[in-house]
This record gives C-alpha cells, structure tokens and sequence, in this order.
C-alpha cells in the first residue's frame, strides 16, 4: 500500500475530529473521501500531509511510519481549497516552487514547468502575474504547482469547490484523463457527490470523523450502508419499515422490497425513480407540493395526504403533473433498497 | 512536529535573549545594584523613602497625567490624518507622508528648542500676538503631538490602507449606516493597531526627556529628567535607581496591560494591496478633511521645522553653516560637521544590528504555537522603549567597562546602544504584518519541500520586505536622532550629530545657537532623505530589491 492509515485520531479540545480512522489507498488508485462539512475530511489530508499531528494511530507512506517526519520531508502533495498561490510570484514561479526546494537544475525547472503548464492547458502562461489568474486558470495552475516535484501521493482538498459549474465538469472529466495517463495517485477530498463520483475509483464517505461507508461509486450509489450515506447522496425517500418476506410495513404504506434484503425494522430507500405516478383512486394518495425542473427530467414533490413524510418522485417532462393536482402513487421494487 | 517546533522558536530567539540579557539586563541589573547596594548589604527601605517625598510623587503625578493627556490629544489630532493618508490620493501625498514622519525621527533637544522658538519668550508667537505657551503644559503637549503624530499615521494608517474596503460594504448592504459600518467593520481591525500606536505614544511621553527639559522649565519635570537630574546634576545614584525601579514597573504595567489587549482582539485580517484602497476624495466632506488635515500638518508640523530653518539662516552668507566646518578647539576637538560622517556610520551599524535581532525576534514570535512565554518575551522585547534612555547610557558605561566586556573604549558601544532602542520598532513593524500572512501559504510551501527556514525565505520575507525596509529606515532614523543614551557614551572626539546640537545649545552666544541650529537643520535633512529614499522604494513594489 502506497498509503496507510491505522486507527489515526485528531482531537479538537476534546473533540475526535478524526476518529480512529483506517484507510488504504493502492498505487495508482484515485481516492476521493465525500462529506459534509466538519466531517473530518479535511483533516484527514493534512494529517497525511504533516500539517496536522496525531493525537493517535499512525500514517504509513510505502510501508514507513511518518510519525516526526516534518510536512517537507514527506514527498506528498498538497492542492489547497483556495488554491495558496503564492502572491508576489508569477505562475512559473509559482510552479517551479517545490522545483527549486529540491534543488532541482534551473534548466531542468524551466524544461518541467513547460511542460506542467502544457499539461493543464495554460501554455506559455509562465510569465502571468497570479492576480490576473481567473479562477479555473488558479486552479490549473495549483495543480501543476503540486504535480511539479512528482509527489508520490496527491492530495486535492476540495479541487474545484470555488468554480462555477460548467468550468467544475468540464475539469473533472480533465482531472480524470489527467490522472489516468500519468498513472498518479490520488486523495482528493470533497462535499461535492458528483464530483466525487466522476473522479474516483474508489469513493470514502465520511462522517463526525469517522468512515461510514467505503467502495466504488457504483456501490455507493446503489448500496448506500446506512440513512445518513443515502441522505448525503442526495435522496429524499428515505423511511422507517418492517420488512417481512417481499414488502416493507411504512407510513407510505405496504412497500415491495427487492427478494433476499434483509427482515425486521429497517430503513428502505426509494429511489426518485422507484416513485411511479398512478390515477389519483389509486395507490398512495398525494397532492403536488412542488415540481423543479432537472433538465432530463422533473422533480415532482408529494404530500401524502394521510400525513407521513414527502416523497420525491422522478416524471418524464410531458407527464409531470401541476403543483395542486391530486395523484396516486405506487412503488417499483427494482428501485428500493432495504438499508443496513 | 510539536517539539521540533518548540526548539526552532528556541533557536531563533536565543540571539535576541543574548543580546537583550548582556545589553539591557545586565546594564539595567548594575546601576540598581550601584544604587540600593550599599557596602554589600541591600536597602530596599529606600524605595519607600523615595516615595515619601512630596516632589517625587509631585513628579510621577505629572508624568503619568501629561502622558494619558498627550496621548489622547495625539490619537484625537493623528486619527484623521492617519484615514486620509491611508485613503485617500492626493498629489504630494508621498512627500507629504515623509514630511510627517521627519518630525518623530528628530533629536530632542532640537525639538524642545525648535517649539521655544516657536511659542517661547522672544518666539514667533511671541513676536505676532504677544502669545508665550512656554511657561503653560501646552508647550510640551503640543510638542509630544509633534512627535509622535507620525506614530499613529503610520502604524494605524498602515494597516488601514491594507484593509480590504468590501468589508465595510458588505456591512453597509446589511443596513449599517456609513458609521456603523465603520464603528462595527473597521474600527474593531483597526483596534490592534490603535492600542498599539496609543501604547507607544503614552511611552515615549511617560518617558520623555529632552522636550520636557528645555519646554518644562522649574515647573515641570518627567521621572525620566529627574532620573538625569539625580544622576548628572545631584549625584545621588541611589535615589535615581530607585525612580528607575519605579519607571520598570510602571512600564511592565502598561506593557502587560498592551499584550493582554492585542492578544484579545488578535485576527487574521483580509489584506489587499494598498494602492487599490486609496482613491480622490469626493463631496465637500472629504475635500473639507483634507484640507483640515494638511493644515493640521503645516501648523503644528512643518511650522516649528521652518522656524528652524529660519533661525538657522539667521546669518548673512550660510554663517552659521560656514563655521560648522571649524574646531574651535573648545567644546569640540574637532569640527562639528564631521558629527555627520560619525552619525551615518553608528547609525547604520545600529540598524543593522536593530534588523537582525528585530527579525529574529518577530519570526520567533509569529509561529503559531506560541506559548505564554514567548508572549512574554514579546513584552519583553518592548522594555527598552519604556526604559529611559539615560538609564541604557548611564548603565552601558558603568557595565561595559570591564573584562570580558570591556567596549568602553570600542566605537560599537554607541550602535549597540543605538539598536537597543531600534529594535521594538523593528518588531512592532513586522510583527502584525507577519502575523497577517495566511499560514496556509506556509503550509503549501511546507508541502512543497520548504524547510522551516526557507518558508520563512520564500513565504513571510517576500510579504514582509517591506515592512522589513520601513523598519530599517525607522530604526536608522532614531538611531541619528538619539539622545538619551548616546549623550553618555558617545567619545568626546567622535559626536554624533544629536550630542553636538546638545553641545552647542549648552554655550552661551548667538553663534553657538545659530551652529545648533545649522546643524539640527543638517540632521532633519538627512532623516528627510533617508524618509524619502524610503518612500520611493515602498512604491515600487514590482522589483526585487
């Protein structure tokens, strides 16, 4: 393993920030930690990067315990959230940086910084003051920054929080190409769930400081372990149910399960697109709340009419019906997941 | 990581303790002990019997009221000028703040003698209105104003104009009224640097010396004058280490009181570049400030130095300069004008010295982790400012003179002493600055492969280096213009150009007046060019110099 972390705990004041946390991470694989906010996950970088100090536990990079070796000494990098350019230097400078702290020849820093600013599309930008930088073009060359000394492990925190949209899909799918062909592993860490997504081979999600759930996005996606992972992925439909044989017992009524999930009182997950819309004598009945409209599709929000949660539900744009219309509404088994 | 933190600080401050322990403590340490050690045995008793005296509690009542009222009056006068020089652009605007700074950087006496002139028997005033303050506190309040004007500018306005303007605006979109927004946004990260230049004011006027000798008459007397007074005029080094012991701890007081309240109200602030913050003034308003802030300036500033001018010229032909270039064999063994070369070399030998220790010291005292006692140190660092300077003098001569540290007869004496005094503005300067850099840019240097060492090299020296340089230039400035402690040490055939006014004012006759004049002019000039220089290098921000 290329990075190991056993049992590493940081403490906030009494607070476990990081909690007993165990992570591996293979060569050449692409990590991404999700999570929200005060999850730890920042943490979890910068304790692997040296910035931060174990309260317990170890970091193991190739095998050797990093305890009281200084961040500089690591060999990992290190994308900041904001990117940390330095300010009074321009972007070749900026990039041959961890160049220069090697001691690097100049003319090998001036060969790679070509090369890295090639790299990240921001040919013959060397001589940019950082301050005419746009965001995008800040984060471009933060990453080369952090590639330049070839580290053996890359870390992004939050790699394209700050940018809008288009520019954010446009560069993970670069990222991921980026990655692939230089054969570099990563640890990126984000809140952001499609951005995790499109990035990773492999997704940790995190929670109060400890890992809730581990493996590859589809995984995740199809199997989220517990109600907090699948709220975090973005879906609504979650409930308490009795589940015996093929149906689960919830407020939203006699729901079907997938054969083999497992019996007792659980949380089942439906998913937006297991929400199927009936005549209104029919079913579940509900009454629009609301509908968004998610480009693909419409989001159509339903109030039970007998009390209970809201459910989300996924409509073909021509059949979503109006906020105020009074629907049924049955549920497909295919698209349920009976939770841990 | 922690402890290898711990002993890099140990490392970088153990040269400023050195020099702080051998040349400050020790000093300090002999003249009590010269003056409560009595054949071996210790009289603490004195202390008591030295408070007793009507005169002496007279004497600490009127330093420490005139200091709190000079101090009001300077942050009340120096507040608007330090908003208008952070945020405004006006044409001059560079000199202007040069101008300004001249007056802090000057002697003493001079100063003391140039307001005589000004407000004294036979003065300007004197001469128009038939107005003489020199009998009144106003003359030294006005001239502590004077003075010390250019502290608040600076060390406020500095910041001020680094603050990042959108703060105050987004203030203002949340229905905060212009001062509102001003009193909740910007006076609470000014607040620092407020109490910090409010701190440095009341010092230098709880300790002030040369002003209140000339200005205060009989009347008026500082515990600093009567600490000279006991020394050199009564010889009673007993009672005047006692109204040392006093002063320290009254210092220590108001220096405890200064770190409790920065470390309080410590942020890291938003900075942006200054030039982006200032811009024309707009409305009758702002022009109105303006204009009331120049003429602020040029009454109580660029008067008094005028006047000495004049006076300096009051002899046909340059006289008065003319006979500078001779040794009258009297009071100097040789010509006055060589007390210029002699000034430069000590005073650049004591700003380097200054700039070394300073800059250890603020590292040391920027690193995250830093504990109770390195904040003490940091208290530590501004004792020299608060000591009296005739005390340093006085205790480098009586402490220095013996083996292993025989410098008695060595010219560094004076740079040393000189830089004792620079060094709290060299920290003073750096140290908010430093504090205010991101740590997270050191973190990605970290990362990158820096060294401690070359984080600091890459990272903080980049931010700083200029900073660095306003420090140098101050720490230049006071090193020529000081008085107190170089008066007693400097050798009788190598003056410094402070000592020589000194001399010359001591002598009776228009010549040796009209000398101290010429040369006071002399010695604002070279602080005037200095100050620019200075200017000019703190706008060309895009080279590397």
């Amino acid at each position: 393993m290329l990075l190991s972390l056993a049992e590493a705990t940081v403490r906030f004041g009494g607070r476990a920030v990081l909690d007993g946390v165990g992570l591996d991470v293979a060569e050449h694989e692409v990590v991404c930690v999700l999570g929200p906010s005060g999850s730890g996950k920042s943490t979890l970088l910068r304790a692997v990067a040296g910035l931060q100090p174990l309260d317990a536990g170890r970091v193991l990079l190739d095998g050797r315990d990093q305890a009281g070796v200084p961040a500089h000494r690591r060999g990992v990098g290190l994308m900041f959230q904001d990117h940390q350019l330095f300010p009074q230097r321009d972007v070749g400078a900026n990039v041959a940086f961890g160049l220069r702290m090697h001691d690097a020849p100049k003319a090998q820093q001036g060969e790679r910084v070509r090369e890295l600013l090639d790299l990240v599309g921001l040919p013959g930008a060397a001589r940019r003051a950082v301050a005419s930088l746009s965001g995008g073009e800040q984060q471009r060359v933060a990453l080369a920054r952090a590639l330049a000394p070839r580290p053996r492990l890359l870390m992004l925190d939050e790699p394209l929080g700050q940018l809008d949209r288009s520019l954010r899909e446009r560069l993970v799918v670069e990222l991921r190409e980026l990655f692939g062909r230089l054969g570099t592993t990563v640890l990126a860490v984000t809140h952001d769930q499609s951005e995790a997504f499109a990035l990773a081979d492999r997704v940790v999600v995190m929670r109060d400081g400890r890992i809730a759930q581990s493996g590859t996005p589809l995984e995740v996606w199809q199997r989220p372990v517990d109600e907090f992972v699948a709220r975090f992925l973005g879906f609504e439909n979650v409930v308490e149910g009795t589940v015996t044989g093929e149906a689960a017992d919830t407020v939203w009524g006699k729901v079907p399960v997938p054969p083999g999930a497992a019996q007792g009182v659980r949380s089942v997950l439906v998913r937006p697109a297991g929400v199927r819309l009936v005549p209104a004598d029919e079913g579940l009945r509900c009454t629009v709340a609301a509908r968004t409209f998610k480009g693909t599709h419409v989001a159509v929000h339903l109030q039970p009419t007998d009390d209970g949660p809201r459910l989300e539900a996924a409509c073909a744009l021509r059949e979503a019906p109006e906020v105020g219309d009074a629907v049924g509404v049955g549920f497909d088994a295919a698209e349920i997941v009976v939770l841990g | 990581m922690s402890r290898r933190g711990a002993a890099a600080r140990l490392g970088l401050m153990a040269v400023p303790v050195a020099f702080f322990a051998v040349f400050f403590a020790w000093p300090v340490a002999a003249i009590v002990k010269r003056g409560l050690d009595t054949d071996g045995s210790w009289q603490l008793g004195r202390i008591t019997d030295v408070l007793g005296q009507p005169d002496i509690r007279h004497v600490l009542w009127f330093t420490t009221w005139q200091a709190l009222v000079s101090t009001a009056l300077t942050l009340l006068i120096a507040l608007p000028g330090a908003y208008v020089f952070a945020r405004f652009d006006f044409p001059g605007k560079q000199i202007l703040r040069a101008v300004v700074t001249v007056p802090f950087v000057l002697p003493t006496v001079v100063v003391g003698t140039a307001f005589l002139a000004l407000v004294g028997r036979g003065g300007l005033l004197d001469e128009w209105w038939s107005v003489r303050l020199d009998t009144t506190v106003w003359a030294i309040l006005l001239a502590h104003v004077f003075f010390n004007y250019a502290v608040v500018v600076r060390t406020v306005g500095g910041l001020w104009a680094q603050l990042d303007p959108r703060q105050e605006e987004a203030a203002r979109m949340l229905g905060a009224s212009r001062l509102t927004a001003w009193r909740k946004v910007t006076l609470p990260a000014l607040g620092p640097a407020v109490a910090a230049a409010a701190l440095m004011v009341f010092l230098f006027t709880f300790t002030s010396f040369g002003v209140v000798q000339i200005l205060g008459g009989p009347t008026f007397s500082t515990l600093e004058v009567e600490i000279y007074r006991q020394t050199s005029e009564i010889f009673d080094l007993s009672t005047a280490a006692v109204l040392t012991i006093i002063q320290f701890v009254a210092v220590g007081a108001v220096l405890a009181l200064h770190a409790w309240t920065v470390r309080r109200r410590e942020s890291a602030l938003r900075l942006v570049d200054a030039s982006v913050t200032a811009r024309r003034p707009r409305g009758a308003g702002e022009w109105a400030l303006l204009a009331g802030v120049l003429a602020v300036v040029a009454v109580l500033l660029v008067l008094p130095l005028a006047v000495l001018v004049q006076r300096s010229l009051g002899a046909p032909d340059f006289g008065y300069y003319r006979a500078l270039t001779h040794s009258d064999g009297g009071v100097f063994l040789v010509a006055p004008i060589e007390a210029i070369g002699n000034s430069l070399e000590y005073a650049l030998a004591a700003t380097a010295i200054a700039v070394l220790i300073g800059g250890l010291a603020a590292a040391a005292l920027t690193r995250r982790d830093a504990g109770r006692w390195v904040r003490g140190f940091d208290a530590l660092l501004m004792l020299p400012l608060g000591v009296s300077a005739v005390t340093v003098g006085f205790g480098f001569l009586i402490s220095l003179d013996e083996p292993p540290l025989d410098l008695r007869q060595s010219w560094i004496l004076v740079p040393l002493a000189q830089a004792l005094v620079g060094v709290p503005f060299v920290v003073r300067t750096m140290l908010p600055v430093l504090r205010a850099v991101d740590h997270r840019l050191r973190e990605a240097a970290a990362v990158l492969g820096a060294s401690p060492w070359r984080v600091w090299r890459e990272v903080d020296l980049p931010m700083v280096r200029r900073a660095l340089l306003i420090a140098a230039g101050f720490a230049f400035a006071v090193s020529l213009g000081e008085f107190g402690a170089t008066v007693f040490i400097a050798r009788p055939d190598n003056p410094t150009l402070p000592v020589a006014v000194a001399r010359l004012l001591g002598r009776a006759g228009d010549l040796n007046y009209g000398q101290a004049m010429a040369l006071s002019t002399i010695l604002m000039i070279v602080c005037a060019v200095a100050l620019l220089v200075l200017e000019r290098l703190r706008t060309d921000r895009t080279g590397e110099f």
